[in-house]
């Protein structure tokens, strides 16, 4: 599993190409480009080593709100995780870390966040989804299209209000690249 | 020393250029009487904020009697609540973040903290020209 983490670089590389605008894409990128440089070091530790220094990393280089909001998830996934996880235990420590990012950005479900992606990815892991690494992208990407839809009420979109109606948020389709990105990471490993 | 410190006072703005500007606006206003640190701009200088220089303005800005945080927008709230989170624990509970405007409520709390009053005090009279507007 610590194993899988080194392979964030190249699934970063893809996260990468796929928000390439606006300032979240550059806050990302830059996060990622610095995960990437330390990815060697990352991977040579336990995975909740692993995920507290991504977080770490994230909250120093992101510069944006993005930062410590994606920092405070890894960091409290590591808390929260054991050296070799069962799906419950991923299940619960995704729950305990997104309620961590919940009290930091001050926000919940429906306000148009990366929370929009990380609840349902949540509950579809607590709901024991049949072959996850295959059907949890999925549930992310459509999570991530239903903030389309959505008014958004925290962030700098806020300001918008009903103007943000009709735009994907960006921290969703964020949140569902990264989803997508670990679950094909894990299986290249063969996991399951 | 006889006196007590001054709370400090800490700007942080998305732009590197609004925080100086604001940090000028309060030195005009209180010149050395509090200490004063201004941070603006991402980790490569664009528009953003950083934790690192953040928690470096926190020391630089650091007071016995606590120091009041002034920001723009979201992320740069955010990113000090983490970079509070970093400094030593006996220090955390000194330290606000004002719920103000940044420039309006920087001048006002730093004329507030040259006299000599504590960071409570400090804080209201930075967030009360928030509930006057």
């Amino acid at each position: 599993m610590a194993e899988a983490i080194a392979d964030h670089a190249d699934e970063l590389t893809m996260l990468d190409q796929a928000i390439g605008d606006g300032d979240h894409g550059l806050n990302m990128r830059r996060g990622v480009e610095a995960l990437a440089r330390k990815a060697e070091d990352i991977a040579s530790g336990s995975l909740p080593e692993a995920l507290t220094s991504i977080g770490r990393t994230l909250v120093m280089t992101i510069g944006g709100a993005s930062g410590p909001l994606y920092g405070t998830l890894a960091l409290a996934m590591g808390k929260a995780l054991p050296a070799t996880p069962t799906l419950d235990e991923i299940g619960e420590a995704l729950g305990s870390a997104i309620e961590s990012v919940k009290q930091r950005g001050k926000s919940d479900g429906g306000q148009k966040t990366m929370l929009d992606v990380l609840i349902p990815v949540h509950a579809a892991i607590a709901s024991n989804v049949s072959r996850p690494l295959e059907q949890l992208p999925v549930i992310a990407a459509l999570a991530a299209e239903a903030t389309i839809a959505m008014k958004a009420q925290r962030g700098r979109a806020a300001y918008l209000g009903v103007r943000s109606i009709g735009h994907m948020d960006p921290g969703a389709r964020s949140a569902s690249l990264i989803v997508g990105a670990v679950c094909r990471g894990l299986r290249g490993y063969g996991h399951g | 020393m006889a006196r007590k410190p001054n709370v400090g006072i800490v700007i942080v703005s998305h732009s590197p250029k609004v925080a100086e500007g604001a940090s000028d606006m309060v030195r005009q206003m209180v010149g050395d009487a509090v200490p004063l640190a201004a941070v603006g701009g991402n980790p490569e200088g664009g528009l953003g904020t950083s934790v690192v220089a953040i928690v470096q303005a926190l020391e630089q800005a650091w007071s016995e009697a606590g120091v009041a945080i002034f920001v723009d927008l979201g992320g740069a709230e955010t990113n000090s609540e983490m970079a509070i989170e970093s400094m030593p624990e006996s220090r955390q509970g000194r330290i606000v973040i004002c719920n103000a405007p940044l420039i309006e409520g920087a001048i006002i709390a730093a004329t507030e903290a040259s006299s000599g009053s504590a960071l409570d005090v400090v804080r209201l009279a930075a967030e009360e020209l928030l509930g006057k507007r």
